[in-house]
């Protein structure tokens, strides 16, 4: 009986959301209060009848209810509730369900914060979010229902794949969909924006906070997914230009030009039009993204179904989504240049730079990600692009944005001071190569480590920089906005990441070994001596268990039990050991035995050693902050108040 | 008619703008180029269908019974085998979790006279993937039932 509840709980949800996305854009249109104010308890509405589902479906879960499909499909009797809660995210339907409740959560949030916005503006704003729930919940109810009956019930599940049981894969899903749906508040903005005809300089502003924190999320799920895979898949990449993958960065590369872009916007009024732009294709990609991965049509370790029904109505979604706001972008964008106007050598110059960048970026990426589809369109055979081709155009992207990074935060708005930018040219220039030169001996002159290094450098002291000239020349409780401190932190993020990639990559050691009981290997000063394969169980698993004791020059410094894990249906999985450290990880993964009858003998095995990987982490987690310390600058919630009225008026007369 | 600085300025950008995405294309053409992956089937490959290619993806059934492990290294060998074909391959490593007899795989490699000399190896479910251009490209080459195995194995997948 429940399930159905859950049923009618969404059809509910899809009903009131219609209402929010139709009344009050018909109010906004009319000057009816009445049908306006519809807009938000319509929002909470819909949010409860989600939650409600959502909960249905979790209760399901950890009820073993195995007469729901869905349930029976991804858990069984041995599964852990944690994983059984996971499980509920763990294919497609139920990442739908999540989808569509984790928009609701940010709906209610842009309810709730947007009571002292312009009244037409707050209900066009939550119209545009509540034609995309609609969208998503009809996407739910007609072709992917997670309360689907299963009669007869079976006495036990299948099992979740066990690539997602891992801690990791808890909340990689949640916080990524928050990022991704959280571009849908900046959309919405732009789109209230058009709709209204008149472009409020105001309404970046308030756009601002809600892009930063989207991204911050998108930032950490990002981060959290790469972590997994490091940990998860076995063979210690982080990265590895997976369709799926490529799908969640291209977002985050336009969602990254957003920001800066919003900021000139914001502070200058120019790039009206481009910020614009920039909102529908960040959602737009957020929207690529989710069809990608869920339509099957590039195959990959994410995609859970390929039922082409589902396809068709994602790419129908798409299509409106895409094609009616960059129709009204077309009609209503404004048509006259605005802000102000600076000159060449100027912040608006590097962060335009910045942006082109990111955005040729993302475009590179799509189209390699594209490129299978393309291929097959074209009668050119299967093809599928390379890593090489994303990790040789990317850098080189990026090399651009890097060598910018020290200038941007000392280019004035309108025109920088060029001699400014020569005494701070030099200060970096002389850093980065004092520290690369130091470097040099510490790597036997490896070009990719001291480039590393001379980077790394480069974005630091023009931070550093920055950070003593606010220092000693604002006034004190002012020298550090949380606007400001966000950019720094993030950029030095940028900093950490670029020396962790480039460090990792060209110092790790890598080595696949076959190896006897008793044997020892010698990888970059560390001694990996192989003690054996013994079996051991978990909750819902057993597994042959290695032990790998490491030592460096006779000290001990870690055993590590490496386990190939085998689950209840067959699935075989690699748990891999790694021993995590500042300034290097070692990471030990089991092949397989050499004998498959003799475990207790010879192992093929994964021996690694990767200096300064934490730190490709370390550097997203410090952009993630940045991200959120931006979004939390008084400015952006004081000044609302204030010019409320002013904006107000001028909405309400375009309106009347 | 003189240009005014706005006008210079703006053309210096534009011009900038240019140069930047001519650079970018070519670039990105090149390395298109250079990182495109076929995929083939053995029968495809023994037609003579790879010539074209240095580097190449294999897709097949690894064949029962003709995993080889080497006694004293990583090196292994196995035959994949389409409807009509059949193609030696060479590797040197660790084989994914799944790798078995009978099974759907995927190697990245060459040739190196009448062998392929594998760098990379995937196997179906596995935590890597099995792209669905396999499926196809078998099809493509008239393999009957080993087909529906592989579409059934395709439809489990995550």
């Amino acid at each position: 009986m429940t399930p159905e509840l859950g049923q009618l709980a969404l059809i509910l949800a899809l009903l009131l959301a219609l209402a929010q996305g139709i009344l009050p854009l018909i109010g906004a249109w009319r000057g009816n209060r009445a049908l306006m104010a519809v807009a938000r308890p319509a929002a909470v509405g819909q949010a409860v009848f989600v939650a409600m589902a959502f909960g249905i479906l979790v209760w399901a879960f950890l009820h073993f209810d195995f007469s729901v499909r869905y349930v029976a499909d991804n858990s069984n009797l041995e599964l852990p509730w944690y994983y059984r809660i996971a499980a509920v995210w763990g294919a497609h339907e139920g990442s739908l369900l999540l989808w569509i409740l984790i928009l609701n959560v940010w709906t209610v949030a842009l309810a709730t914060f947007s009571q002292k916005l312009p009244e037409v503006f707050a209900s066009r704003v939550l119209a545009v979010m509540g034609l995309v729930a609609v969208g998503f919940l009809a996407f739910i109810i007609f072709t992917s229902d997670p309360f689907g009956r299963l009669l007869p019930m079976p006495g036990d599940g299948a099992d979740l794949n066990p690539v997602l049981q891992d801690p990791g894969m808890t909340f990689h899903p949640p916080v990524l969909y928050t990022g991704y749906v959280g571009f849908s508040v900046a959309f919405a903005f732009a789109i209230a924006g058009l709709l209204g005809g008149e472009m409020e300089q105001a309404w970046v502003r308030w756009a601002r906070p809600w892009t930063n924190v989207a991204w911050a999320f998108l930032t950490l799920g990002i981060v959290a997914g790469s972590w997994w895979a490091y940990a998860e898949l076995g063979w210690g990449g982080w990265w590895f230009w997976d369709p799926v993958e490529n799908a969640s960065f291209m977002p985050w590369l336009v969602g990254l030009a957003l920001i800066h872009a919003q900021a000139v916007t914001e502070k200058r009024g120019g790039l009206r039009a481009w910020t614009i732009l920039l909102s529908i294709f960040a959602f737009s990609l957020s929207l690529l993204g989710t069809f990608l991965v869920r339509s099957g049509v590039l195959t990959s370790v994410h995609a859970f179904a390929s039922d082409p029904r589902r396809g068709v109505f994602i790419l129908a979604f798409l299509t409106i989504v895409v094609g009616g706001s960059l129709l009204l972008y077309a009609v209503r964008a404004p048509k006259v240049a605005g802000g102000k106007a600076f000159q060449l050598v100027s912040r608006e110059t590097a962060l335009l730079i910045g942006n082109l960048m990111f955005v040729v970026a993302a475009a590179m990426v799509l189209l390699g990600t594209l490129f299978p589809l393309i291929g097959d369109a074209l009668h050119m055979g299967r093809i599928s692009v390379g890593p090489p081709y994303f990790g040789f155009l990317f850098p080189l992207l990026m090399l651009p944005v890097v060598l910018l990074m020290p200038f941007g935060p000392f280019l004035r708005w309108g025109k920088g001071d060029p001699g400014l930018l020569k005494s701070i040219l030099l200060r970096v220039l002389i850093a980065a190569l004092a520290c690369a030169i130091i470097a040099a001996f510490f790597v036997d002159g490896q070009l990719k480590p001291i480039l590393a290094v001379a980077a790394a450098t480069w974005i630091t002291v023009g931070v550093l920089l920055y950070s003593y000239k606010r220092w000693r020349e604002a006034p004190r409780g002012r020298r550090y906005p949380a606007e400001m401190a966000g950019m720094l932190l993030a950029h030095l993020g940028m900093a950490v990441f670029v020396a962790g990639v480039l460090l990792s990559e060209s110092l790790s050691v890598t080595s696949d070994v076959r190896m006897a009981p008793g044997q020892v290997q010698h990888i970059a000063s560390y001694d990996f001596r192989f003690d054996g394969v013994h079996r051991t169980t978990g909750p819902n698993w057993r597994a042959d268990q290695g032990t790998i004791t490491v030592s460096r020059d006779g000290a001990p410094v870690a055993v590590m039990h490496p386990q190939k894990r085998t689950y209840p249906h067959g699935q075989v999985q690699t748990e891999s050991a790694v021993d995590a450290g500042f300034t290097r990880d070692l990471y030990v993964a089991l092949g397989e035995p050499m004998d498959a009858n003799q475990i207790e003998g010879a192992w093929s095995l994964r021996l690694y050693y990767k200096p300064f990987i934490r730190w490709i982490w370390g550097g997203g987690l410090l952009m993630m902050l940045g991200g959120f310390v931006c979004a939390a600058d008084k400015r952006f919630r004081l000044k609302r108040v204030g010019e409320n009225s002013a904006a107000e008026l001028t909405l309400q007369d375009a309106s009347a | 008619m003189p240009m005014n600085p706005t006008r210079k300025r703006r053309l210096i950008i534009v011009l900038l703008i240019l140069a930047a995405a001519t650079v970018a294309t070519g670039l990105v053409v090149i390395a298109l180029q250079n990182n495109m992956n076929y995929l083939l089937t053995p029968s495809q490959v023994q037609s003579g269908q790879a010539s074209d290619y240095k580097t190449f993806r294999l897709g097949g059934m690894v064949k029962a019974g003709s995993i080889q492990r080497s006694s004293d290294s990583l090196k292994v060998t196995f035959t994949v085998v389409d409807a009509d074909g059949s193609m030696p391959v060479e590797y040197i490593g660790i084989l994914p979790d799944l790798f078995r007899d009978n099974q759907s795989v995927i190697a990245t490699g060459h040739m190196d006279g009448a062998r392929f000399v594998a760098t990379e190896v995937l196997a179906k479910h596995d935590a890597t993937y099995m792209p669905k251009e396999l499926k196809d490209a078998m099809a493509k080459a008239h393999a009957k039932k080993k087909i529906e195995d592989a579409a059934a194995a395709q439809d489990k997948m995550p």
